[in-house]
């Protein structure tokens, strides 16, 4: 029991939102499609639902071909990001509805439907709600009820597009609890479109990484998160710090960094890039290292240390505020790598995030 | 406590010059509006009812209400159908000529309704471009319902499709696709999803063709060919009354006419605020 995805490729217009996407999803699996916007997470959900056409690729389920079934055949059960829910029918219609709409020979009595109904409202905890109308319902609540409504049909797969996004932070957090004893009590197979990475490496069992309509990355998340495959991976995950470094050996060489703590790579010798997130650098009092740091500031609980070498790279450090007690602006520092990933050739800084984009700058002079 | 600004100041002034708004409203209002419409019930209705019933039970009257009611009642389903039609078709895809589309359905506004009837008088009458191949085939359109029908569908064409539009661009397709996803039939996601969402806007489109359709004077005149007791629907009856200085006849008509149009503005009221 698997879905299996091959060589997908979609354009709008003459710009290619998938390029050539291979995955396959297993039975029960929590899968979550993990990327920036514009990142082609989304229309490869609506691909999967039958909302959406590829252009060229194969999509299976159990070894049925699904790009010759309509989205009605394949039964899925798909949470839109603002729920859709209809607005003109009660949360015990709208979770019914699915089941209503079976051809008369495979619907069930009306008694069993609200059986049905009754059960999945209790499983998702909104009993309470059932004869109220969608207008009526906070945020989290019209989550749950998009989530019934696409269970009640017990979908093959199910769906979410950013199943969170509208909500906030403290809803954020007891849904995403909440989702993940839904799916590991209910049995299905789910699969989830996010931006948050946090939101796609506590919930998922794969965490799915994907960037400019390929995909960069599949693995567990404690995997990705310890050993990102690109430099896309590295920087989305956080490791926004980059060095240039010699290779020599399998080893990692730079003047004013201790790199020890690394272990060898196989990467061939010459020159490559070091990805660091700043809570893995250690600054460590040294007259003779090529850095200095030009900026202290506080975050309450951390440093942020910003310091820059003779050759005009800045880094940013975070250390624990008591550990960077004796830390002055002018000192020279050395840097102690506790972990990090190492990427062949130079630097890209172009594809930095925004956010980020001043923890490396090279000066101009 | 007194308020700190002086009672003489902006206030006063302020008051006389809304008082005097406020009546130069309701005096145009009045003898624009309100005064006519009260005259023509009491002229109607100055020989005494049975008078007034006599009128509006003579046999051309009457013909004329049976047939403008024929011709509201035959351009209605036609103009929902074509008008949930189109504006679905626009509101929900993208294809070449949509903007074209969207022009056209707004174009009976902009054209005098008297022009629509001289169009159809040109292209459809016996000296005009298909009247031939009509004649041929013993078709009769102008100067018989056919050709009032098609003239009213032509005005009344834009109000359903124009009211529907915008509510099911505002809504998107979101609950289409999730009543799809959830294994309904394309008349089913029509029926219980679209339908419903849209129905408020669909009846206030539909009450305010069916007015327009009833009171239609300028295209049908110039159709209908104004045969007695044959082809004249309620306002081309009112007009010959009144040309025949039938006056208690015309306000009779009048006033039948009038009498619909106050329930259609009822209606329409009442279904603004559902509409909200």
């Amino acid at each position: 029991m698997s879905l299996v995805i091959s060589h997908l490729a979609r354009r709008f217009g003459a710009t290619p939102v998938l390029r050539g996407i291979e995955l396959e999803v297993r039975q029960g699996e929590l899968i979550a499609l993990l990327g920036p916007s514009g990142s082609g997470k989304t229309t490869l959900l609506r691909i999967i639902a039958g909302l959406d056409w590829p252009d060229a690729g194969g999509l299976s389920f159990d070894g049925t071909d699904w790009l010759q079934r309509s989205a009605a055949e394949r039964r899925i059960g798909f949470v839109f990001q603002h729920y859709a829910l209809f607005p003109h029918m009660t949360v015990r219609d709208n979770i019914a509805f699915g089941l209503t709409v079976l051809p008369r020979a495979s619907r069930p009595g009306k008694a069993q439907i609200a059986a049905t109904v009754d059960r999945l409202l209790r499983f998702l905890q909104i009993d309470g709600l059932a004869d109220r109308y969608p207008a009526e319902l906070s945020g989290g609540q019209r989550q749950r009820v998009a989530l019934g409504r696409a269970m009640a049909i017990e979908p093959r797969v199910l769906l979410l597009d950013e199943p969170f996004g509208a909500l906030d932070a403290q809803v954020r957090r007891d849904l995403r609890r909440w989702l993940r004893g839904v799916h590991d009590s209910a049995g299905t197979t789910t699969i989830f479109v996010t931006h948050d990475q946090e939101e796609a490496f506590e919930l998922a069992d794969r965490v799915v990484v994907m960037n400019g309509g390929v995909i960069e990355q599949i693995g567990q998340p404690d995997e990705i998160y310890d050993h990102p495959a690109t430099p896309f991976v590295a920087r989305f995950l956080g490791l926004t710090v980059e060095l240039p470094v010699t290779m020599r050996a399998g080893r990692a060489e730079a003047a004013g960094l201790d790199l020890s703590g690394l272990p060898r790579r196989a990467i061939p010798d010459g020159s490559a890039t070091l990805f660091l997130r700043p809570a893995d650098i250690q600054p460590v009092s040294d007259p003779a290292a090529p850095f200095r740091v030009t900026e202290i500031a506080s975050t309450g609980a951390l440093l942020r240390i910003v310091a820059q070498n003779d050759a005009g790279c800045w880094i940013e450090a975070e250390v624990p505020r008591r550990g960077g007690r004796d830390l002055r602006v002018g000192q020279r520092i050395g840097l102690r790598i506790v972990a990090g990933q190492i990427f062949p050739g130079g630097t890209v800084p172009a594809a930095l995030p925004a956010a980020t984009s001043r923890t490396l700058k090279e000066t101009r002079s | 406590m007194t308020p700190a600004v002086p009672a003489t100041l902006a206030p006063r002034q302020d008051r006389s010059a809304r008082w005097l708004l406020i009546g130069l409203a309701v005096m145009l209002t009045l003898f624009i509006v309100v005064v006519p419409l009260i005259y023509i019930f009491w002229r109607a209705l100055s020989g005494g009812f049975a008078i007034f019933a006599q009128n509006i039970l003579a046999p051309d009257t009457l013909h004329a209400i049976w047939l403008t009611a024929a011709v509201a009642v035959v351009t209605l389903p036609i103009n929902l159908v074509i008008g949930i039609a189109a504006a679905w078709l626009i509101a929900r895809f993208t294809f070449p000529g949509r903007k074209a589309l969207l022009t056209i359905i707004e174009l009976p506004f902009s054209i005098s309704p008297i022009i629509a009837g001289v169009c159809y008088l040109l292209l459809y009458g016996r000296q005009g471009l298909l009247g031939p191949v009509l004649a041929a085939g013993d078709i009769k359109i102008l100067f018989a319902l056919p050709g009032i029908v098609m003239v009213t569908l032509f005005v009344t064409g834009p109000f359903v499709a124009r009211e529907v539009l915008p509510l099911m661009q505002a809504q998107g397709s979101e609950q289409e696709q999730a009543a799809l996803t959830l294994g309904a039939s394309g008349w089913q996601i029509f029926r219980r999803v679209t339908l419903p969402n849209i129905r408020w806007a669909l009846l206030y489109g539909a009450v305010l063709a069916t007015a327009r359709a009833v009171g239609e004077f300028g295209a049908v005149s110039v159709v209908s060919g104004a045969i007695r007791g044959q082809t004249m629907t309620l306002p081309l009856q009112i007009e010959l009354l009144f040309n025949d200085l039938n006056t208690v006849g015309a306000f009779a008509a009048a006033s039948t006419l009038t009498l619909i149009a106050l329930v259609v503005l009822i209606l329409k009221t009442v279904l603004e605020g559902r509409t909200r």
